[in-house]
């Protein structure tokens, strides 16, 4: 499978659309915020009608609420802009953290919806690759959506995004019911292929309880 | 005469302020985080009408829509979320839902479905106290 079949690929844009998807889904609940924010003004503004006093403690607090969820929105909206443009290049340099963070912004609901808690270590400073970035977070979605099948009682999986010879790693830990999936169905083809796509090495640890994600400083597209 | 009504949903910021819009319009509101919290305000409580989001951590709305109906078959639920799926609305309304609405609801379309809900509501509890009496006259053969 070459880089091309990666990015257009029908998995690919499942990924798209199952991305896609929850971030409207989590627009909607703002909105649902927004809309009720408003339509308690208007009931204020009812009741002052009709001699009602406006406590302007509660119209603050109103007025909060909903910057709040501007400000929600805003990053929802600042991470559906870097993931449409994460198909813009095949080959561009990215920082980990950078991809990690993005990660975690997308999958929050999901994570959410599985009661995961999802523990993010950065490295010290600034870690480049050159990749492209949409197979890449391709690749990380389905390693943190087998990890959430195997991370047991504990609920809480680690990702590090770190720096390790001449390239980087991502690793999702503490998947304390990974050595009891006696069959496992990960990695599949599909993150198989992904990872010859983007010439990173994929590493299932039953051992260390963890999935390892290897990619080169640089790669030949 | 009031409606009494349990909201879910696990956006508490939606929560709150619908449940005070609720009760400025002589509604009686109870609410709940989870589908968890719901089932063990249900097991004490019954409603009129009980408001559940569909997409909630842990238990979604469809797993806790099951539940009450297996508990109570005469629970009027209303499905309110902002997944606007029409294949989740068919299983929903299937699985015995009263009603479906997208979010951003209007507050007026949601009391008039929850003013409905309490109705047919009445409706269902008459007729099953009718049927007792039916039975208890037939039987007891006074």
């Amino acid at each position: 499978m070459n880089i091309q079949d990666a990015q257009i690929g029908l998995g690919g844009i499942q990924f798209f659309g199952k991305m896609a998807a929850s971030i409207s889904h989590e627009i909607k609940n703002v909105l649902a915020i927004i809309n009720e924010n408003a339509g308690l003004l208007e009931d204020i503004c009812f009741m002052a009608e009709r001699g009602r006093p406006i406590d302007p403690a509660r119209l603050k607090k109103l007025s909060g609420s909903v910057k709040d969820q501007i400000r929600r929105a805003d990053h929802i909206m600042t991470s559906m802009n870097r993931f449409a443009h994460s198909v813009d290049e095949a080959s561009v340099s990215i920082d980990v953290s950078e991809v990690a963070e993005l990660l975690v912004s997308l999958s929050a609901r999901f994570i959410a919806m599985r009661g995961v808690v999802l523990a993010v270590g950065k490295p010290a400073g600034p870690v480049a690759i050159t990749t492209f970035p949409f197979a890449l977070l391709n690749l990380l979605w389905l390693c943190l959506d087998y990890a959430m099948a195997v991370v047991g009682p504990g609920k809480t999986i680690e990702l590090f995004a770190e720096k390790t010879g001449d390239g980087a790693w991502f690793r999702f830990g503490k998947l304390e019911d990974m050595a009891a999936d006696a069959a496992p169905l990960f990695p599949a083809e599909r993150e198989t292929a992904l990872g010859q796509a983007l010439h990173a090495q994929i590493l299932r640890d039953p051992v260390a309880s963890e999935i390892r994600v290897f990619l080169a400083q640089s790669r030949d597209a | 005469m009031t409606e009494k009504v349990l909201i879910v949903d696990d956006e508490k910021g939606f929560l709150d302020v619908l449940a005070e819009r609720m009760q400025s319009r002589g509604m009686e509101v109870t609410t709940a985080t989870s589908a968890k919290e719901a089932l063990q305000k249900l097991e004490v409580e019954t409603f009129d009408a009980i408001v559940l989001d569909l997409m909630m951590p842990e238990m979604g709305g469809i797993e806790a829509l099951q539940r009450i109906k297996e508990k109570n078959p005469d629970s009027e639920v209303i499905l309110l979320t902002g997944q606007p799926s029409v294949s989740k609305g068919v299983e929903a309304m299937k699985l015995g839902a009263s009603d479906f609405l997208i979010k951003p609801a209007d507050i007026n379309e949601l009391t008039e479905k929850i003013k409905l809900a309490k109705a047919h509501r009445m409706i269902l509890v008459e007729k099953k106290t009718a049927k007792k009496m039916k039975d208890i006259l037939r039987t007891k053969g006074w």
